[in-house]
């Protein structure tokens, strides 16, 4: 199974992502710079966090306009698995793959804090092996991470089954604690936390279970692992 | 400029002829204090730099560590004191940028950022809160924006810093040793200048850090691009897989002027540029403006010709600029042009190395009396100055500094920020233990035992995690130096670090010193400020949660020593006294024992007994950890001592030791072998901080209450007032 790990301008998480792909679930992971192409025998795709041509103007709003992002938009279409982690995920919104916008912390500050996320959606590639309502221990680290839609856009999102996590407590002032979210079809996830930073125990302070059940779940879906 | 007259005289003399503006304006910059370490070089050359595990490599501004199996640590320290105190946004930012790219010179990754800080009375002072949050938010928005994660640090209040800042950044870089930067160069190299653009930020910078503060030169402040330096450091270390860099520099203070002299000094080789091939950000430069920008994000890099092609495409790729604006000759000369016209040349040597002095020190006159004790107001209730210390801003938890710090990227911090020392982890199975500390209030009180508690207290913290200190970086910050009495605390201090450093063989692999910290009403206390380094080969000892029943073991005595303590300075507004001092051979008997306890691997947690002395060290267990304490104070090592002191004194080499109640006789057994002063204190239980006496109940606070204090008061300062 071969996993693209897309790398922008300014992507600070896309060594983590890699080596946990790599080293922890022992998948084939490759790098791919904003302006080359994605080839086309592609089994996922992902963006990882960072801060992409350094939040400059809005996070995400540049690098969504990378040559790269038509790419995964045709992957989109095709029902390819992608995830987006915190600037990536600000970048599916930016490029519209996902619904809603991500604003400041309502803190205004950058926060980097372990939270807890509720399962709300089980049927992604990302989240089929979790039960519903599961907890996941897993850190945050972002400054616009505040994720808001209209009340209209939020019965949709709930209407469409798109909500994937949510907090179990409220942490930025995000629209119904929303933490993650994916498109109609479900394939394209994006979420604000970082799993790649909770998958091991030894830097995990809780249980780096639940984490590990987001690549878990891609490789069930991708019949790596049954 | 910053230029004295008789270094003017000296300059004439030694080439021969009147100066050019341009050559006074580079001698002045790599003349001054910031780059010439004048009035310190001679003396720092008593600390020991050797040690089994240090690599020493010529051109290095950072120091290395072989952590085996071929890999490398690298570290260094450096202040932004001036700047930040003018604009501490950007002055803490442009800090954290320079420390990075030095540990990036080497060829290193950069993994690990820690930062001290400290400000004015916040409590009071309505300019220490404003720097103290735009610090802060400098700092975390450079490193949050690099992805290397900001570990640790320290953050304190002293009113001797009033209307000015003292910003301290650390940084840890970590490589294999074969990738390592040999510098070298060879006639005909070029001299490339890769990053951000020149401009007129930043002019003159290492000479506005070499003058007392007294004006608010604000275009002596550099301005801060993370991004930017974000795509160097990708940049670079792509060059550096292809081997396309002969020998690096980074661009700080003195800008051009000293990254070329320096690097020529070092390579023993000459140095021509062109000023017009130096990409700028403004139109219309003069040539002096282009050698002493301190404009950021700039690195400095010796190629060959037939790898340049490669170097340009990488650049290209991360769309960084990238300039050849010399290059290398074998003539010793430091030549530079604008077009064909010559603006200065000048001997490398004459350039790279000012006249050291030797100044004059006295000991201060305030130290005969300082030490003696003031009859102090009689505490009739300890709840009430517990709770009132655990809100006091340099004891309240730091949770509103860190967590707006991404300390978790680059997954590699196992301890994480808010305990003794953070941890993380390497890629031969191994882990890195690093700490910074400082302590002024008892560096005033006396310069030589202050820095050797701060020496001690940083090895403590990185004991409590089981690591091993292997290495030691200094940053001793100080007044005006042509004061006697300032420098005699200098010397003082640098006597006491080389003294401990020599008995526990920890060689110092870096340092900085930074001189003329003068605010408006007088020089800062000294301020040396120590980070350790230690290694662990296996299991570092995570903080476990501690239950009911857990039992507290203290190794250490505790002494009368409340000079400089928190509990003289904030209870009593009270500077004077006996300071803690460091018994060498206790130290060192203590500090190996727990270490030998941890790698027994039966104890839930260590932790390290400093500011606010056992009364706070005790809390902070319980707040943590959520569970409430019994501690009998009579069973205390030590000599006899009053109540306050037990609870507040701020003696070292002292530990806490947390475990479960059924491994007490083998910790027992190991302690009294090895000779260490320790007793059974207590326990932990129930929902109560509780400090007993006898029968007598001396403290009594509910944890969740003394929690809710700690956790918010430094926040609720920061935002309310």
């Amino acid at each position: 199974m071969k996993v693209g790990v897309v790398v922008f301008p300014g992507s600070n998480c896309d060594r983590d992502m890699y080596h946990v792909l790599t080293d922890v679930f022992n998948l084939d992971a490759q790098y791919y710079w904003h302006e080359k192409s994605l080839p086309k025998n592609i089994d996922a795709v992902i963006l990882p966090g960072g801060f992409s041509y350094g939040d400059r103007l809005r996070a995400g709003v540049i690098a969504a306009h990378s040559p790269i992002i038509k790419d995964i938009q045709k992957m989109a279409e095709k029902g390819i698995p992608i995830l987006g982690v915190c600037n990536g995920f600000q970048i599916l919104v930016e490029s519209g793959l996902l619904p809603g916008v991500l604003l400041k912390n309502e803190s205004l500050n950058f926060m980097c804090e372990w939270t807890n996320l509720i399962v709300e959606n089980n049927k992604t590639p990302f989240t089929n092996q979790f039960k519903l309502h599961d907890r996941i221990p897993i850190p945050i680290a972002n400054g616009e991470g505040r994720y808001y839609v209209d009340d209209d856009t939020l019965k949709q999102l709930k209407k469409k089954n798109q909500i994937v996590f949510r907090y179990s407590q409220v942490v930025n002032g995000s629209s119904n604690r929303i933490a993650g979210v994916c498109n109609q079809a479900g394939n394209v996830v994006g979420m604000m936390p970082h799993p790649e930073r909770a998958v091991e125990s030894e830097i995990n302070p809780v249980d780096n279970k639940p984490s590990s059940l987001i690549f878990e779940s891609l490789m069930v879906k991708m019949g790596v692992v049954n | 400029m910053s230029l004295e007259p008789q270094e003017l005289i000296e300059l004439k003399s030694k080439i021969g002829r009147d100066p050019t503006s341009t050559e006074l304006q580079i001698i002045a910059a790599e003349w001054s204090e910031h780059c010439s370490y004048k009035s310190s070089k001679k003396h720092l050359k008593m600390l020991p730099m050797k040690g089994p595990l240090v690599i020493q490599e010529k051109g290095y501004d950072s120091g290395v560590l072989d952590v085996g199996d071929g890999y490398v640590i690298t570290a260094h320290i450096e202040s932004h004191n001036h700047p930040s105190a003018v604009e501490p946004y950007g002055g803490a930012a442009t800090g954290v940028g320079g420390v990075i790219r030095d540990i990036l010179s080497a060829g290193t990754r950069p993994i690990g950022i820690l930062n001290g800080l400290r400000f004015g009375n916040i409590e009071k002072d309505q300019q220490a809160r404003w720097l103290f949050k735009n610090a802060v938010t400098g700092i975390a928005d450079y490193g949050n924006c690099l992805g290397i994660p900001t570990i640790g640090g320290e953050v304190e209040f002293d009113d001797c810093y009033q209307n000015y800042a003292l910003v301290d950044v650390a940084a840890v870089g970590f490589g294999k040793k074969e990738n390592l930067i040999k510098n070298h160069a060879k006639k005909g190299d070029l001299v490339v200048l890769l990053g951000g653009s020149t401009g007129r930020d930043g002019m003159g910078g290492s000479q506005f850090a070499s003058d007392s503060l007294e004006s608010e030169n604000r275009s002596a402040v550099q301005i801060p691009d993370p991004f930017i330096e974000k795509l160097i450091i990708e940049a670079i270390l792509e060059a550096r897989n292809h081997k396309l860099i002969n020998a690096m520099k980074d661009l700080g203070g003195g800008g051009l002027s000293c990254a070329v002299s320096e690097i020529a000094d070092t390579l023993e080789v000459g140095i021509e540029m062109d000023v017009d091939m130096v990409h700028t950000r403004e139109s219309n430069m003069h040539p002096d403006e282009i050698m002493i920008s301190e404009s950021q994000e700039r690195m400095l890099i010796i190629t060959s010709k037939t790898k340049l092609k490669k170097l340009q495409e990488i650049c290209k790729k991360f769309r960084i600029a990238c300039s050849v604006i010399g290059h290398i000759k074998s003539d010793n000369q430091m030549h530079v042009k604008k077009g064909k016209k010559t603006f200065a040349n000048l001997p490398i040597d004459v350039v790279a190395n000012a006249t050291l002095l030797d100044l004059p020190s006295k000991k201060p006159v305030y130290l005969k009396t300082i030490e003696k004790e003031k009859k102090l107001k009689p505490i009739s209730d300890y709840s009430k100055i517990m709770m009132s210390l655990l809100g006091a801003p340099n004891i309240a938890s730091k949770i509103w500094v860190y967590g707006q710090y991404d300390h978790e990227v680059g997954i590699r911090t196992v301890i994480k920020p808010g305990h003794d020392a953070s941890v993380l982890r390497l890629d031969n199975g191994k882990f890195l233990s690093i700490k910074i500390d400082g302590n002024p209030k008892q560096c005033y009180i006396n310069p030589r035992e202050g820095a050797i508690g701060c020496f001690e207290e940083a090895c403590r913290n990185v004991v409590c995690t089981g690591a091993k200190p292997i290495g030691m970086l200094d940053h001793l910050q100080f007044g005006n130096p042509k004061d006697p009495e300032i420098f005699w605390t200098f010397l003082e201090s640098l006597k006491g670090l080389t003294d401990f450093a020599n008995y526990f063989t920890i060689p110092c692999i870096g340092g900085k010193v930074s001189l003329y910290n003068e605010t408006p009403s007088g020089p800062i206390k000294p301020t040396p400020l120590i980070g350790v380094l230690g290694l662990i080969d296996k299991t570092p000892l995570v903080p476990q949660k501690i239950t009911k029943d857990d039992c507290l073991v203290i190794v250490g005595n505790t002494k009368d020593e409340m000079g400089g303590s928190e509990y003289f300075e904030y209870v009593h507004k009270f500077i004077g006294g006996k300071c803690p001092s460091v018994n060498f051979a206790e130290s060192k008997k203590n500090m190996k024992t727990v270490l030998k306890v941890i790698q027994s691997q039966f104890l839930k947690s260590v932790h390290d007994c400093s500011k606010g002395g056992l009364a706070v060290a005790i809390s902070e267990l319980c707040m943590k950890n959520q569970i409430g304490c019994k501690i009998s104070l009579e069973n205390v090592p030590g000599e006899k001592l009053d109540i306050d002191r037990i609870l507040f004194s701020e003696s070292h080499s002292r530990y806490l030791l947390i475990l479960d109640k059924k491994n007490l006789k083998k910790l027992e057994i190991i302690l009294k072998k090895n000779k260490v002063s320790f007793n059974l204190i207590g326990k932990f239980t129930g929902d109560k901080i509780q400090f007993t006496k006898g029968t007598k109940s001396i403290i009594d606070l509910r944890v969740d209450m003394a929690q809710k204090t700690w956790i918010n008061s430094l926040k609720d300062l920061v935002l309310h007032g």
